[in-house]
């Protein structure tokens, strides 16, 4: 199953009447199991687009269709929010109940799941993580920590056992271990439960190392739709619509100038050291 | 120009000291980067310059002023007259004499920007300390065209983006005329594109001479500083130029702190045998050196 | 939903928006007495003339004084039908004599005369709300009150938490679409169910909103401290506000029917 788009195109309207398009006829799939990494500009319409695959936005004009249901029909919408599970930029807001299992369980109940089936997916979800049962289940959310937090409002979207999982910038503000640890919960959902993950971020670091695929937005319209290491590898044309390039890849563009052939399409500091260590070779 | 000295702070309900026994000197016209992860205690050993927060042991010493001692305020008041000379009227809040002296933009472009209009937040600090209006007007412009502002002065602070909110709080600072600018955490919310606008701004204003103290935990932000300082458990572990600071990657790693990509990159290529010097910092600096042992 | 401030200012350029806000508010409390003062319906044309006048110089689209009455409308009926029911009165209309009620030219005139006076007075307000911004009625407000500040009477504080207020309308606006978006795809439904289910729903909303007004509250304290703000003692402004010949025309002219309005009430 997968995540099909076609021809999605979308204008805010203002007043009543419609703006310029945020989003301009986007087609292509997301497939089941990939890590999908979405850069863009401020402005691009990243955050339109993520609003439009669990229906908060609705599609105007052309279609979305999660695992066979399509958003248009306004019925679908229910189901589809179970499957896909929303985590927004800086979600330790959205934070409300008194205690960390109260608030963690509000997706589930909201599912109708029996008490029994909600429990043992909220004691999951703290688990996943990485928030002790006993430490926290009782304590209320607004006593925690920063990453506490950040941790907490994600297992409240895990708890939903969703099958895709966006996030819109979930390492913001999180300092290097917390973005790491955010990282590896990650690839653990992926590899170990098979979700799929679509995370918008503007760290090309981070993209580079976890992303299966890229898409890159300009301007409402779709630019490039690859793996990684083909869309790093069109660094100019990246820079000139204002994003910015792995670290592994600035070094590779300072090597190139100097004359020294690397390979355009190597974006991670393991390929990197790799080429190095067999010899240099040309791709 | 900012001396701590002994300074512990302890935090009310707190169980053990976010400073402790921390003793610096950071000198005019210096570009310092305070990096540590989150609790490291950077961000309260920001607020001490200010005098937001008063050590609960030692002192910190802003201008030849003590930000703690009662008595010293008032005499401080009474010669601060030099450089509030603009204003017929007393400056009566506490602290205020170190506030114009030192300027301080905080994490959430959002949450400290006061009025509607952008010329008008900006005017707020000069408004405070009871600058002439003419001179308010002056200094508002020659603050918004610093930070390069100038064409958005009536603009609604809310249609601005993230990095244009963060450098209209700058402009806001500069109008103070302060001496010292500290950035607490400035660029964590900001996209990359404003985290750069931001950077380039503070490099321009360091350039012109202001003592900029730049608390961050990117460190691929501090390459281009006079001095990094390197927070951790509420004690400085390292101090000293990026260079110097770079070559003790293992205590950064212990710090949890991940060092640019091309430090990372140069210690790897060193154990491969390469000979890279501990200037490597950037990618251009990498590839130069690299080059001709390629 | 973004660009929504309290008020309903609409820029311009005319005579009237480039009056000094303290004029119009001065305006407006002697056009209210003017309202007052008259007893009579027909009297009530020299308020509504000067309203009429006001309107013209504005350039304001007279759309926006039906919209800012919209609102009180049930209000305005509910009154009007209650006058008709309640006032006394001998001049029977119509012959509609029910015994216990009848429908008598006096109670038609007063319904009238207390519904044309409400529209007036929601008019006359509206115009200074649509021709000034809120920023600019704070900063009048604060000058006109200062001089209670000698009763201890909180001027400036007053006017800085409407500053911020006003700063803060579309930051929370914003804020309050993201948390309703969040909780939205958590499953949390705000449409349906009855009236005490949907108030009841809007508790994820409601708390975290809170929950960051204070720690914005926080965060904006700190910054405007660090900004040497000190309450409003010894504060300067860089807008000075300053009384030019129009706005003493304005005065003059809005005098000359206040009197015009006593002599006629004098002599009829």
């Amino acid at each position: 199953m997968s995540i099909v788009i076609n021809h999605l195109t979308y204008a805010y309207t203002q007043g009543g009447k419609p703006l310029d398009p945020t989003l301009k006829d986007l087609s292509f799939t997301i497939e089941e199991g990939s890590f999908l990494g979405i850069i863009g500009h401020t402005g691009s319409g990243k955050s339109t687009f993520v609003k439009h695959l669990n229906g908060l936005l609705p599609c105007e004009k052309g279609t979305v269709v999660v695992d066979g249901h399509d958003l248009s029909q306004k019925s679908e919408r229910k189901t589809v929010r179970s499957l896909v599970g929303m985590v927004f930029q800086y979600p330790e807001y959205q934070l409300f109940a008194e205690t960390v299992f109260e608030d963690v369980a509000f997706g589930p109940r909201n599912m109708k799941l029996d008490e029994s089936e909600v429990k043992s997916r909220v004691e999951n979800a703290m688990a996943l993580v990485g928030l002790d049962q006993e430490r926290f289940s009782d304590r209320s959310p607004f006593e925690l920590s920063g990453g506490e937090r950040r941790r907490a409002a994600i297992a409240g979207v895990l708890a939903m056992h969703p099958k895709y999982l966006v996030l819109d910038e979930p390492m913001a503000g999180l300092d290097p271990l917390g973005r790491r640890e955010i990282l590896a919960l990650l690839e653990t959902l992926r590899t170990e439960s098979g979700c799929t993950i679509i995370m918008i971020s503007h760290s090309m670091d981070d993209i580079a190392n976890h992303a299966t695929k890229v898409l890159v937005l300009e301007k409402g319209s779709v630019l490039m739709y690859d793996t990684p290491q083909s869309v790093f590898s069109h660094s100019e044309e990246l820079q000139r619509i204002g994003l910015s390039v792995p670290g592994i890849t600035k070094i590779c563009i300072e090597l190139n100038r100097k004359g020294i052939m690397i390979p355009a399409s190597i974006c991670t500091e393991d390929e990197f050291l790799t080429w190095f260590r067999e010899g240099r070779q040309h791709a | 120009m900012i001396r701590f000295d002994n300074v512990t702070f302890q935090y009310e309900k707190a169980d053990t000291p976010a400073l402790s026994d921390i003793n610096l000197e950071i000198r005019e016209g210096e570009f310092v980067a305070i990096v540590g992860h989150n609790g490291s205690g950077k961000s309260t050993l920001a607020k001490h310059v200010n005098g937001l927060l008063l050590p609960t042991q030692g002192g910190v010493t802003v201008c030849g002023m003590q930000t703690s001692n009662e008595d010293d305020i008032l005499k401080i008041r009474q010669k601060v007259g030099q450089y509030i000379i603009a204003s017929p009227a007393e400056i009566t809040g506490n602290g205020a004499p170190y506030r114009q002296k030192v300027g301080m933009a905080f994490q959430n472009p959002d949450n400290q920007l006061v009025t509607t209009v952008v010329e008008e937040d900006v005017a707020f600090g000069p408004e405070n300390l009871g600058v002439q209006p003419s001179e308010i007007r002056e200094r508002v412009d020659e603050a918004l065209a610093s930070v390069g502002m100038t064409a958005f002065a009536q603009f609604a602070v809310h249609h601005l983006s993230g990095g244009q909110k963060q450098r209209i709080a700058i402009a806001g600072i500069l109008a103070l005329k302060p001496q010292i600018l500290v950035l607490d955490e400035a660029t964590a919310m900001l996209d990359p594109s404003g985290r750069s606008e931001l950077l380039e701004t503070v490099k321009k204003l360091h350039e012109e001479g202001m003592t900029v103290l730049m608390v961050t935990q990117y460190m691929e932000e501090t390459t281009g500083c006079d001095r990094i300082i390197v927070m951790k458990g509420g004690k400085v572990v390292l101090d000293g130029s990026p260079a110097d600071v770079f070559t003790h990657t293992d205590i950064l790693t212990a710090s949890n702190l991940i060092p640019p990509e091309p430090v990372i990159v140069r210690d790897a290529l060193r154990t491969m045998g390469y000979t890279l010097s501990d200037r490597v910092l950037t990618a251009e600096q990498l590839a130069e050196e690299l080059c001709p042992s390629l | 939903m973004r660009d929504i401030t309290l008020g309903q200012f609409v820029a311009g350029n005319s005579v009237i928006h480039r009056l000094d806000p303290r004029t119009k508010i001065g305006m407006m409390i002697l056009y209210i007495v003017m309202t007052f003062l008259v007893k009579d319906i027909w009297f009530m044309s020299i308020p509504f003339l000067y309203l009429v006048l006001e309107l013209i110089l504005s350039g304001i689209s007279l759309r926006y004084i039906l919209n800012s009455l919209k609102p009180i409308r049930f209000l305005l009926i509910l009154m009007f039908l209650l006058n008709l029911f309640f006032t006394k009165g001998e001049n029977v209309l119509f012959g509609i004599d029910l015994g216990f009620w009848k429908l008598t030219g006096e109670a038609v005139l007063q319904s009238f005369f207390l519904s044309i006076r409400i529209i007036l007075l929601v008019a006359g307000a509206s115009m200074l709300t649509l021709t000034t911004s809120p920023i600019a009625l704070t900063d009048g407000l604060e000058k006109l009150l200062s001089p209670l500040k000698i009763f201890h009477f909180p001027a400036h504080e007053l006017a800085m938490m409407m500053t911020i207020a006003l700063r803060f309308v579309p930051t929370l606006m914003d804020e309050s679409d993201k948390i309703r978006n969040a909780q939205m795809s958590r499953g949390a439904d705000f449409e349906s169910g009855n009236i005490f289910k949907r108030v009841k729903s809007m508790i994820p909303i409601l708390i975290p909103l809170f929950v960051s007004s204070f720690r914005k509250a926080d965060e904006l304290a700190i910054a405007m401290e660090s900004r040497c703000y000190h309450g409003g003692d010894g504060r300067t402004r860089m807008h000075q506000l300053k009384f030019r010949i129009d706005d003493l025309f304005a005065i003059l002219i809005t005098l000359a029917f206040v009197a015009a309005l006593i002599v006629i009430l004098v002599l009829f």
